[in-house]
């Protein structure tokens, strides 16, 4: 006879065959390289197997470095205008396509392909679109720091709004009728029905639109890198560089791959700071914006 | 020749990747594959294997078929992967931290001497040391190890292409010095529109062509300042750029008298190799590894010296040297180092082998390797006969080359768009103050 006791040995004994393999490759495809990385951070290697101990000596490097220092403002700076921008006409397009337009499905289906390219070729392309245009005023996006600001933002925005459509879209079309149809007998208006009504009931959308955005931002490699790779450089009187477009993921490509053997455990002690920051971001963000979800 | 790890390049990262994954399938096919023959044949093999880390994507096919026929020969596996252009640093990282390293791999300048030196046997009194002809291109460590040696070397120069040079009228005799060049380029440019081909291609500053005036041109500053203050090695801290006004000579005239306007440089894209094979212009940057591919469509390509406008350079000859440079795992079982060893001796001194080597390579300096096929190299085989001197190649200890040229790259895009003094002004710092931060950085 089969007891609810006996389903529950079986669970038992049979769970590490089941959890068993998921467990495995998590550990050994993230959690030891992610322990064996924050311990790499405390130490002097050329090779990952041939590291020296010496303490917190890259953390110390790393905080002093005027390169980093800047890639951290500009990743800010990125991050925030374009969870700004992407989320707000994001919003917007999803509001206009669900109400009833002819052909919102081809509407839909064209704004989101641009995500399914990926980050490298996109760079490529809008490096070629964009010095196709300031060519004719003599000038390049590697020439100016300023356009590969809003370059990137551009790039970032066309890649990301269709994505954050479809989440908004979703939630657009969860926000029950009935409401709607009360507060047009309440003599809403559309603006009012907007904030009022339809705003509280697409939070959650907004919170995890907000919460990938926002990681994107500051998690930003490929189409950095193929943009403009952080050129133009500020040459400083020693002769080092500020890379007035390096985001804070290619400042620790640059630092690990770059600056030479001597610089590998700063950039990964750089890595770790960067996962703090990013973790501690998108956790205290959720958080905010969750307490704002109304409970239908 | 210059590998920079590069944003460009990063696309093929991924590629490599992939083909590095699908070489290694190859190669262990082909080990399991040749393990029967290998068991039948090992009597005198000992059981030492040899895998090759190559740095050149162009040697890849000959490699991978070198090394099939040595294992047929003798019965000693020999597995070869190739780095993608580019990622060679990045699959080294990866590779030597694998039980299974590679056994031969290249260091091939000071920077890689810093780096890996400890990871490379002494090879001194070396059977392979003995086939040598010369010292010239091997890499010895602080202690005097010999830690890696030139298995080919390179030379780079400005490529010209004689026949449009006649077709303006002129004749290749004539450029002795930095005044003939100029006079010459400037007098193909100005008539560029009746000629049909201008003097200089473009000299693009994206990844996969600004090495030529980030590396090779450069060489051209440190080689006269060796010879006021003694030739640079890997504790030159710091550079004087008393020759930088003969760079800037160079740089103007190829930046001012070229196909392409100076401000459309910064993105590339030109692609100068084609603009040089199609026979747009008479002038091009580049080196012996070229020869082939310009050669098949300009018959009477030819290089000259860069000839920048210092004193006595009637006498200059080409930039010589390489990167070029093997070395055999230090931490690698005895059995292997020495059938690596012996592969080696086998590559350089076997008719057939070297022959395809050489066809790859353009010279190998051993003393039984087939004979050179390489134009370029010849040209600087005749400057040499000629009594001209030697460039050698004082770029190889460019400290943190990747950001040092970076930096470059970023102050040459400023001034190609403006060519004022204050522009230059940064290039200067670049040049000389980022050799000094560079150099700090990388010995810390």
């Amino acid at each position: 006879m089969v007891t609810k006791n006996s389903v529950r040995t079986a669970t038992r004994r049979w769970s590490p065959l089941f959890l068993g393999p998921v467990v495995a490759a998590f550990i050994i495809g993230f959690v030891w390289p992610f322990l064996q990385g924050i311990y790499l951070s405390f130490c002097n290697f050329k090779t990952t197997s041939n590291a020296e101990f010496i303490g917190l000596g890259n953390y110390a490097e790393a905080f002093a470095d005027a390169s980093f220092q800047h890639s951290f403002w500009y990743t800010a700076a990125t991050a925030v205008v374009s969870l700004v921008l992407i989320n707000v006409l994001a919003f917007l397009i999803a509001y206009m396509l669900t109400q009833s337009i002819k052909g919102s499905n081809i509407f839909r289906t064209v704004f989101f392909m641009p995500n399914l390219i990926g980050g490298i070729v996109l760079g490529y392309i809008w490096s070629m679109i964009f010095d196709g245009i300031l060519a004719a005023y003599n000038t390049s996006i590697l020439l100016n720091t300023t356009y590969g600001f809003w370059g990137l933002i551009i790039l970032m925005c066309w890649q990301q709004i269709g994505y954050m459509m479809i989440i908004y879209i979703a939630g657009l079309q969860a926000v029950p009728e009935d409401m709607l149809e009360a507060a047009k007998i309440d003599g809403a208006g559309k603006w009012q029905t907007l904030i009022k009504v339809v705003i509280p009931n697409v939070m959650p959308a907004i919170t995890i639109c907000m919460f990938l955005s926002l990681t994107n931002g500051f998690k930003l490699f490929d189409p950095n890198l193929a943009l403009t790779g952080g050129l133009p450089f500020i040459i400083q009187p020693d002769g080092s560089t500020i890379n007035t477009t390096e985001m804070m993921a290619l400042n620790i490509y640059n630092t690990f791959y770059t600056a030479g053997a001597a610089s590998r455990g700063v950039a990964q002690a750089k890595a770790v700071l960067f996962f703090i920051l990013v973790a501690g971001l998108g956790l205290s963000q959720l958080a905010y914006t969750r307490k704002r979800e109304v409970q239908q | 020749m210059s590998k920079n790890l590069s944003r460009r390049t990063f696309l093929g990262a991924a590629g490599a990747g992939m083909m590095a994954v699908g070489l290694a399938a190859c190669s262990s096919g082909g080990g399991s594959g040749s393990a029967s023959g290998s068991s039948a044949a090992s009597g005198g093999a000992g059981d030492g294997k040899v895998y090759w880390l190559n740095f050149k994507p162009e040697l890849d096919e000959a490699a991978q078929s070198l090394a099939a026929k040595y294992t047929e020969e003798t019965g000693v596996p020999v597995k070869v992967v190739t780095a993608a252009s580019g990622t060679y640093q990045q699959t080294l990282i990866a590779e030597m931290d694998k039980s299974e390293a590679p056994t031969l791999f290249i260091i091939g300048n000071a920077a890689g001497v810093k780096e890996w030196g400890d990871y490379a046997m002494d090879l001194k009194g070396t059977a392979i040391e003995a086939e040598l002809t010369t010292d010239a291109y091997n890499l010895y460590d602080a202690a005097g190890k010999l830690v890696s040696m030139g298995y080919c070397y390179e030379c780079y120069g400005i490529v010209a292409n004689p026949d449009l040079i006649e077709k303006a009228g002129h004749k290749m005799d004539e450029i002795k010095d930095f005044e003939s060049l100029k006079a010459v380029a400037e007098d193909i440019h100005a008539r560029a529109g009746e000629l049909g081909f201008d003097a200089f291609v473009a000299t693009d500053m994206d990844d996969s062509s600004s090495w030529r005036v980030t590396g090779h041109l450069a060489n051209l500053e440190y080689y006269y300042e060796e010879q006021d203050s003694g030739a640079f090695d890997e504790n030159t801290s710091e550079i004087t750029g008393k020759y930088l006004p003969n760079y800037k000579n160079i740089y103007d005239l190829m930046i001012n008298n070229s196909l392409v306007e100076p401000t459309a440089l910064a993105t590339g894209g030109h692609d100068p190799s084609t603009q040089f094979t199609k026979g747009e212009a008479a002038f091009f940057l580049t080196g012996s590894w070229d020869y082939a591919a310009l050669s098949e469509a300009q018959p009477n390509v030819q290089m000259i010296p860069y000839y920048c406008g210092v004193e006595g350079e009637d006498k200059a000859g080409l930039n010589c040297g390489t990167e070029n440079c093997w070395a055999v795992n230090a931490n690698a079982p005895e059995a292997d180092q020495q059938a690596t060893i012996d592969f080696m001796v086998w590559l350089v001194s076997n008719a057939d082998a070297s022959a395809a080597l050489v066809e790859q390579l353009g010279i190998l300096p051993y003393k039984n390797a087939a004979p050179s096929t390489n134009g370029f190299l010849n040209n600087a085989a005749d400057y040499s006969d000629k009594g001209c001197y030697v460039m050698d190649w004082a770029t190889n200890y460019q400290p943190n080359v990747d950001q040092y040229r970076a930096a470059l790259v970023s102050a040459l895009n400023a001034y190609n768009s403006d060519q004022s003094d204050a522009n230059w002004d940064a290039v200067k710092t670049a040049f000389v103050d980022g050799w000094a931060t560079q150099w700090a950085a990388a010995n810390k």
